[in-house]
């Protein structure tokens, strides 16, 4: 009896084994067979076009993929285009998309047809930080004085640039608003460098652009850093400019201003993909994860670099997308609402 | 005299072997991604970034690589010029005013003539614009800071109104097609609440109406079939084809110093600004036309009608390297990518740029006189050259175009909608053309619709409505002030005239 | 183009000018419907989303009527010939091989789409020969490929042809 259970225990150890074999075999076959699109659902020069550009550099300098990898941008409808683009491309396994705050922003307030559902999340590559930043002539020495001085002008008096309408800078300002109870006159432009100019020319009083588009004139002398929407400070302590490093500004949250936001800089697939494919998109940005270029940009961008996968990943996404809604509800910024 | 001593040791840096090489590479495929409408220079430029990637890491090597990525943009500015001329296909946005003066001198027959004014007049309005940068950067980065929305749509209003007067065509026509063109531009976002319009639940419409989409349609599918109308021949093929054209061309150029001048500022005007290289074209040639003595004659081939738009365009997208490095503010789609290759090989634009990379700034700025002196070497060689494509017959190279164009509206936005448009609009075009509906103010009004638009919502935003902004200040006071003077001009002239011929 | 090349006339000048014309007007009229479904109010900041295409439909529309009234008043002499019917046959004769053309690129690629395209113009416009035409309209073809797939990795439209030969 104890023989035959043992039996029959045995051989199905052994089928399943076999089953799984050519499973794993396939899940460490899957490679590209052909060239590789990488959509950027933002036009050239933004900040997801430049993450896209740099990664395909340092995929391409280390042979990191034998086959090519073409960077496409489809910047249409707020990024619609793109994102429409691979839920349309069911099951192609080699077609990938880097995405935004606008994967939630952008169905919400168009009412374009798409979810990050329609999507296959593949790995988080980084979070992206903001930063409330004044031109240096103006007299804030913090965020709180700063919205003091905003609260104390009344409604519709103080400018917030940002990039884009409806989008990540102008959820952020209307964050603000909800907690503080002030209105700010938001005034949307095209990029995060324009943003940037906007304030030190004084058209605007504060702006909350990411570390990477406003650090050149931190480093001039023409801005300067309030507080950053993330809940911790930034772990960067290299000197930026002459007395501060990014981890010496203070979270906003310790100014008073309960404000976190960050964005997410995260890789997905088309729907209906397998996981073996998956599998070899998350290990394909490990790779590039773990190159120094990758490390020296993370720095110069003071990025937050947590990165998720699998099921971590896409419980982030959900979460991210419920915030979205409640916030987006609140500013009255979704479509037919 | 600092600068001069800090371009020197730029020429140091720049005079390598291996960057010369890579001068001549750049150009060469800069002039044919400029040719190609289907490969635009940022396309071209964002193409290669990986490749400079790993160029970089070499001592010296950012140098390197942004030799290589700026001569292709000036490849880019001197190869729009080719099919615009030749086959009235502008192979870059900028160049559309070329094909105003540029097509009909290649129908007389003086396509080459056509070409060496084009090739010329880019190099000039270069030389210029690298001259201000070289001199005058620390003074002019600062004047890009004055303009904010108000500003920037006095800029555009003015662009409008310089280009836009009195033309020969019904009013109710020219109203017609400009207001078309602004209909198209406003397809797609509102720029400044994010609500879709226009698009009607069409996926296809949610990208608006690319510009370059309804230049080749309008002018390249629109031109060949007018053509076939008239037979199966290019009007061209009578062109001379020796380098000697280039010679009796500079001959003539000198009488337009006044043009050149007045582009040249123009185009650092707009560039610095930063307002772009197209509208700095279409700015120049109104300019050009209403001031010049020949004025009349412009649209019906003549060089001079060549000269003021190039000028402007070559001298805008020179001066737009300098908002972008000083300011980090792009000011062209192809700016833009170079912006973000800097990034990536961890050099940081900014006002301390010129202090902490002095070698990179002053290699970029000594490797733009080079490089473009080698980009007019390139395609003035090449001039007979392109001036015989025209002798190839029209059964072969018609259907060559067509598919040029068809690609070329593909990569736009990788959709094959697009090039169903492209030929929707070609249809336009020829119809249009034939019953007197003008064709450049509808393609102004889609370059400039959306932009202008945008900029007067700003400025409505942050003045809460108050109209009086666009008078705020000495600034944008005199620019809304001259483009009303502009604008009226030649209302004025009229009453003038009228009112001496009554007394 | 003139009354004098003797041909017949396909269209004469009041049609199209009137075509055209309601076309436009259509276009307005497009325009002004969805702006106004958007709102083109002026509010306490600025303009609304459909402000602006509002009048541009409204000016549409009204210039598209005064060059309605201006073709139709167009006198007898002044109506000649919009287009003969010859040279229409000759327009029509590449702009309906472009219309199939542009109708193949997402059947069959665009790299083969251009070579038959290529192909059936030299052949029936140009009469060359067959060995011409093949060498002129494959070669276009191979050279494009090169440039856009190979060089500047720009991917284009393709077929079952390049799938078979393992291209993309």
């Amino acid at each position: 009896m104890r023989n035959l259970f043992e039996r029959v225990a045995g051989s199905m150890v052994a089928m399943t084994a076999m089953a799984a074999l050519p499973q794993a075999v396939l899940a460490q076959a899957w490679e590209p067979t052909k060239t590789v699109e990488f959509i950027i659902p933002a036009g050239t020069g933004g900040g997801a076009d430049q993450m896209a550009r740099a990664a395909q550099g340092i995929i391409a300098k280390h042979k990191l993929m034998k086959q090519a990898m073409v960077v496409v941008n489809k910047a249409g409808g707020a990024g619609a285009e793109g994102f429409l683009d691979v839920k349309g491309a069911q099951g192609d396994p080699h077609k990938i998309i880097i995405t935004l705050s606008n994967l939630f922003t952008t169905p919400l307030a168009t009412g374009v047809p798409f979810n990050w559902r329609d999507l296959t999340p593949v790995k988080m590559l980084a979070l992206d930080q903001f930063v409330l930043w004044t031109n240096v002539s103006k007299p804030y020495k913090s965020a709180k004085e700063y919205i003091a001085a905003a609260k104390a002008a009344g409604p519709n008096k103080f400018k917030m640039a940002g990039t884009g309408a409806k989008q990540e800078d102008q959820i952020i300002t209307a964050a603000i608003e909800q907690l503080t109870g002030t209105k700010f006159i938001y005034v949307p432009f095209k990029g995060g460098g324009d943003v940037a100019v906007q304030l030190v020319g004084n058209h605007a009083d504060s702006t909350v652009n990411n570390p990477i588009e406003a650090v050149a004139h931190w480093r001039g002398g023409k801005l300067k850093p309030l507080c950053v929407f993330d809940p911790k400070r930034m772990p960067y302590k290299t000197k930026v400019t002459d007395t501060m490093s990014w981890s010496d500004i203070p979270t906003c949250k310790e100014s008073g201003l309960d404000v976190d936001y960050l964005m997410l800089r995260g890789i997905f697939m088309p729907g209906g993909v397998t996981p073996a494919q998956v599998q070899y998109y998350v290990e394909l940005f490990r790779k590039v994860q773990a190159t120094p270029e990758w490390k020296d940009l993370m720095e110069r961008g003071a990025f937050n670099q947590t990165s998720l996968e699998g099921k971590e990943y896409a419980d982030w996404v959900a979460r991210e997308e419920a915030r979205h809604i409640q916030l987006m509800k609140a500013a009255r910024f979704i479509a037919g609402q | 005299m600092d600068e001069i001593q800090s371009l020197l040791q730029g020429f140091v840096v720049v005079l390598t072997l291996k960057n010369i090489a890579l001068m001549f590479t750049g150009i060469v495929l800069g002039v044919i991604i400029g040719v190609l409408p289907g490969l635009g220079g940022a396309n071209g430029v964002a193409i290669l970034l990986p490749l400079t990637f790993s160029m970089s890491q070499a001592p010296g090597g950012t140098t390197s690589a942004i030799i290589l990525l700026s001569c292709i943009y000036w490849g880019a500015l001197f190869g729009g010029a080719i099919t615009s001329i030749l086959f009235n296909i502008p192979g870059e946005p900028w160049s559309v005013a070329t094909t105003f003066d540029g097509y009909p001198l290649a129908q007389k027959g003086r396509a080459g003539a056509a070409l060496t004014a084009a090739f010329t007049s880019s190099f000039v309005g270069a030389l210029v614009a690298v001259i201000v940068i070289t001199f005058l950067s620390p003074i002019v980065a600062g004047f890009a800071l004055e303009f904010g929305p108000p500003e920037f749509f006095a800029v555009y209003l003015l662009t409008f109104c310089a280009f836009v007067g009195m033309s020969k065509e019904p009013p109710f026509k020219t109203l017609a097609t400009m207001m078309l063109g602004f209909a198209l531009a406003a397809v797609g976002t509102d720029p400044v609440t994010g609500t879709l319009r226009l698009t009607f639940g069409s996926t296809h419409l949610l990208t608006g109406f690319d510009f370059l989409i309804a230049v080749i349609g309008l002018f390249g599918i629109g031109e060949i079939l007018l053509t076939l109308e008239e037979g199966l021949a290019f009007k061209g093929a009578q062109a001379k084809m020796n380098i000697k054209v280039v010679l009796e061309t500079w001959k003539e150029l000198p009488k337009y110093w006044l043009t050149s001048i007045r582009s040249s500022a123009v185009g650092c005007f707009m560039g610095i600004v930063p307002g772009g290289a197209t509208p700095a074209s279409f700015m120049s040639y109104g300019v050009a036309r209403r001031f010049s003595k020949d004025g009349d004659k412009f649209g019906t081939g003549i060089v001079e009608g060549v000269v003021a738009p190039e000028t402007a365009a070559h001298a805008a997208g020179t001066a737009a390297l300098l908002p972008m490095l000083t300011l980090g503010v792009p000011g062209s789609p192809t700016a833009a990518v170079l912006l973000g290759g800097l990034l990536i090989w961890g050099l940081q634009p900014g006002p301390l740029l010129f202090v902490e990379q002095k070698d990179f700034v002053w290699g970029l700025i000594a490797s733009m006189y080079l490089g473009n002196i080698v980009g007019l070497i390139v395609v003035l060689t090449c001039v007979p050259l392109f001036a015989a494509i025209l002798r190839v017959p029209f059964s072969v190279i018609a259907p060559i175009i067509m598919v040029i164009c068809a690609i070329g509206a593909y990569t736009v936005h990788n959709s094959i909608f697009d090039v169903w448009m492209m030929l929707v609009f070609g249809v336009m075009g020829y119809v249009f053309k034939k019953l007197q509906y003008p064709l450049a103010p509808l393609v102004l009004a889609i370059v400039l619709g959306d932009r202008a638009e945008s900029s007067f919502r700003q400025a409505m935003l942050v003045a809460q409505g108050d109209m009086s902004v666009f008078f705020s200040n000495a600034l944008v006071g005199s620019l809304t002030g001259l483009a009303l003077f502009l604008l009226f001009w030649p209302l004025m002239s009229m009453l003038w005239s009228k009112l001496r011929r009554g007394i | 183009m003139t009354e004098g090349s003797g041909g017949k006339p396909a269209f004469r000048y009041r049609v199209a000018e009137t075509v055209v014309a309601a076309v436009f007007f259509a276009l307005g009229a497009i325009v002004i419907f969805d702006s106004a479904r958007l709102g083109f109010g002026w509010r306490e900041d600025g303009p609304q989303t459909g402000y602006f295409p509002f009048y541009i439909g409204v000016i549409i529309c009204v210039s598209a009527l005064i060059n309605l009234m201006a073709g139709l008043a167009e006198t007898k002499e002044k109506n000649r010939s919009f287009v003969e019917v010859e040279q229409l046959k000759l327009v029509l004769s590449v702009l309906v091989p472009t219309a199939v053309y542009v109708g193949l690129i997402g059947w069959i690629g665009i790299y083969v789409a251009s070579a038959l395209f290529v192909a059936l113009f030299m052949r029936w416009l140009g009469k060359y020969t067959w060995w011409k035409v093949a060498a002129v309209s494959i070669g276009n073809s191979l050279v494009f490929f090169l440039i856009f797939e190979f060089w500047f990795r720009i991917p284009l439209p393709k077929g079952p042809l390049e799938a078979l030969l393992g291209l993309n």
